[in-house]
């Protein structure tokens, strides 16, 4: 509790006790009004001093000020205890929203915590801590254990364990050393590093997401936008029916104590405060949950599209697939599978071709010494070695030397090998379906999402095979891109709400069109993150899932909040205008409801009910 | 210029939707946004007028809510 917040509890204490006595006391008349409006000055004057000043300044729709008037009010027509009780219950009511506010803020906060404070930079030989505003392009940095990474940066010296999950939201430590780089807003878990920067802040990873999430506000959802223009008119409305409930019915009925009694219970309800405060609360903890676990969702209105989704579109390569090559199939014949994997990388050893860097990121042994390497364009490599000459390739190689191998015809690229002219077998390598694939898009189904659709400009055999390895329900193969703007409008026009998943660098248009287009395992490119809505920061598919599941979890808490809202102080209003209810209830309706609509809006923050 | 300023002891969400429209209605304001979670406002305007539009925000915001103070 802050300095205020305890000043006002002590206050309300006071007048609490003021209160029972009045109660306590009520065949004693005197008294109690004596008590009652001991307890109503005591929490109450500053409300009735704001409250003077706001209708000074020609403001009549000020909250302090209906209360004041209902408080007043209820004093004049003989209700002391209910006057009291409309000042003490509101301050107690604002006390509960302050903090509950100022709770949910510091949690919120903490997640967007991710600003780098200071940077130590080496200048004119020393160590000096400075701003990372002012750290410059190559200037070494120093990180010691525990601080966070100020710009982005290569390591020259020194290992350590990097936390990147605030800015990839991958939770397992990343272990660098000299020439890797790292993100800023990284923090260094242990171990002192040196390292140069190879960004100024403002340009910087951690830069750019705060960006991001700080601009995030002005993209509201419909409900912000409802509770927004609701506000506007509700206070008006409900103060001039109380107006009208006061005297009309009074001038023609007569009974003019029971009927302003009954204008009273109006005011009380007549701040939008419980709405104003939760429907926003909830969307911007959805979205602080959602970036604090690697998921930058750019506003609040891409979180109630995101919970109405129905069709995924998925990119193929680079998003279901690792997008690089590697070896997925080993048939050797007469050797042994790290034989026949050693022979063909170590012809391959001086290859820049994509298939050789996959094969000898698969084998990390020890290479046979090759000389008089040759790469015969279309075929392969014909390399010499103390075993004899290394032939590793396509068929034709094979056939071009004369030797007679098995065919294989697996989906991807076959590397041949033979060696002093004999077949050892084939390895293959080809672009690797993501392990999580799969139950990726068995989780999006879980979520309601009915179809999921792949486009890609590969081969039908290689298409087909990705769609089945994943589950995808369609698949759309050798496109061109300006195909994939097609099918993808197609899919809108027949009335889905689409997502498009994407790596945000080749399908532009297609992000474009989409309702919501998402990026992955992305960051640090900005025509990705400018291209997208929702750029997760790593190429975990499954978040997606987890994204969709916020999303319905916030938009849930928003509308609850509204129809719980409104049905209570509609209910109230009727009762109250009937004279079945009291300022009793008219209180609970105000504060009451708004503490529990706070509170349902906080629970996104729960890590219980949003897991990823 | 685009600034963000914080704004201290603002704890009513109705009274901040009041002071984002205020501000949008000031002279040369292209454009304001309240952040209620953050406690922060968000004000867009001309170079040259931004410092005199800024104190008259101030001023407006005050008007409204006496308590909450934009810190410049």
């Amino acid at each position: 509790m802050t300095k205020k917040q305890k000043k006002e509890l002590r206050k309300i204490i006071i007048s609490a006790v003021f209160f029972v006595a009045a109660i306590v006391l009520k065949n004693i008349e005197i008294l109690t009004v004596l008590f009652s409006a001991a307890a109503f000055a005591v929490c109450g004057y500053k409300s009735v001093v704001r409250a003077i000043k706001n209708l000074v300044r020609l403001n009549p729709l000020d909250e302090h000020l209906l209360m004041t008037v209902a408080s007043i009010g209820a004093f004049v027509i003989g209700e002391p205890v209910e006057g009291a009780a409309v000042m003490v219950f509101y301050q107690v009511g604002e006390l509960f929203q302050s903090i509950a506010v100022s709770k949910s803020r510091k949690e919120i906060a903490a997640l967007a915590d991710i600003a780098p404070e200071s940077a130590c930079v080496l200048r004119d030989g020393e160590f000096v801590t400075v701003s990372p505003e002012e750290v410059k392009l190559g200037d070494t940095l120093l990180i010691k254990a525990g601080e966070r990474v100020p710009v982005d940066c290569k390591v020259t010296e020194g290992n350590a364990d990097i936390d990147t999950k605030a800015i990839t939201g991958e939770s397992v430590p990343v272990a660098v050393s000299a020439g890797e780089s790292v993100f800023s807003g990284s923090v260094n878990l242990n171990g002192a590093i040196r390292a140069e920067a190879v960004a100024v802040y403002k340009n910087s990873t951690v830069a750019k997401i705060l960006e991001l999430t700080e601009n995030v506000s002005s993209r509201k959802s419909s409900y912000e936008s409802f509770i927004h223009r609701f506000a506007l008119v509700y206070t008006p409305i409900v103060v001039g029916a109380a107006v009208l409930l006061a005297v009309v019915p009074s001038i023609v009925l007569g009974n003019w104590f029971e009927w302003i009694k009954r204008a009273l219970t109006f005011l009380v309800i007549s701040c939008p405060c419980a709405l104003v405060i939760s429907v926003p609360l909830a969307f911007f903890a959805g979205l602080g949950r959602a970036s604090s676990n690697g998921i930058l969702i750019k506003g609040s209105n891409y979180l109630e599209a995101m919970a109405k989704a129905d069709t995924v579109v998925f990119d193929k390569t680079g998003t279901l697939t690792t997008g690089g090559f590697f070896v997925t199939e080993i048939n050797p014949v007469t050797v042994s599978n790290e034989e026949l994997l050693k022979v063909c990388a170590s012809a391959e050893n001086f290859s820049n071709h994509p298939v050789a860097d996959a094969v000898k990121r698969e084998y990390t042994g020890k290479l046979l010494e090759v000389t008089d390497v040759k790469e015969l364009a279309g075929m392969g490599i014909c390399a010499q070695s103390e075993q004899g000459e290394i032939l590793a390739g396509n068929k034709r190689l094979m056939e071009e030397y004369k030797v007679s191998y098995d065919e294989v015809s697996d989906l991807g690229t076959v590397v041949y090998v033979a060696c002093d002219g004999k077949f050892l077998g084939t390895v293959t390598v080809s672009d690797k379906v993501k392990e999580n694939a799969k139950s990726a898009i068995e989780a999006l189904k879980k979520q309601g999402i009915k179809k999921t659709v792949i486009l890609t400009g590969d081969k039908h055999t290689a298409a087909e095979a990705v769609a089945k390895a994943v589950g995808a329900d369609r698949v759309h193969y050798e496109l061109l891109p300006q195909d994939k703007v097609e099918i993808t409008e197609k899919i809108i026009n027949d009335g889905a709400k689409v997502i498009f998943c994407g790596d945000g660098i080749n399908d532009a248009p297609v992000m474009a069109m989409a309702d919501i287009s998402v990026s992955m395992g992305q960051i640090g490119q900005d025509a990705a993150i400018e291209a997208s809505d929702i750029v997760i920061t790593d190429d975990n598919l499954e978040k997606l899932s987890s994204a969709i599941r916020l999303a319905k979890k916030t938009v849930g808490a928003a509308r609850v909040n509204i129809v719980f809202c409104i049905g209570v102080k509609v209910a109230v209003l009727i009762l109250g205008a009937l004279g079945i209810t009291n300022i009793w209830a008219a209180v609970f309706a105000d504060v009451g409801v708004c503490v529990i609509a706070v509170l349902n809006s906080v629970r996104i923050l729960s890590k219980k009910l949003t897991k990823f | 210029m685009k600034k963000t300023f914080i704004i201290e002891d603002l704890e009513c969400a109705h009274c901040a939707a009041k002071m984002e429209q205020a501000v949008k209605n000031l002279d040369g304001v292209i454009d304001a946004s309240v952040n209620f979670l953050k406690s922060s406002i968000t004000v867009e305007a001309d170079d040259e007028i931004f410092d005199k539009v800024m104190k008259q925000a101030v001023k407006e915001c005050k008007k409204i809510e006496p308590d909450a103070e934009i810190v410049l």
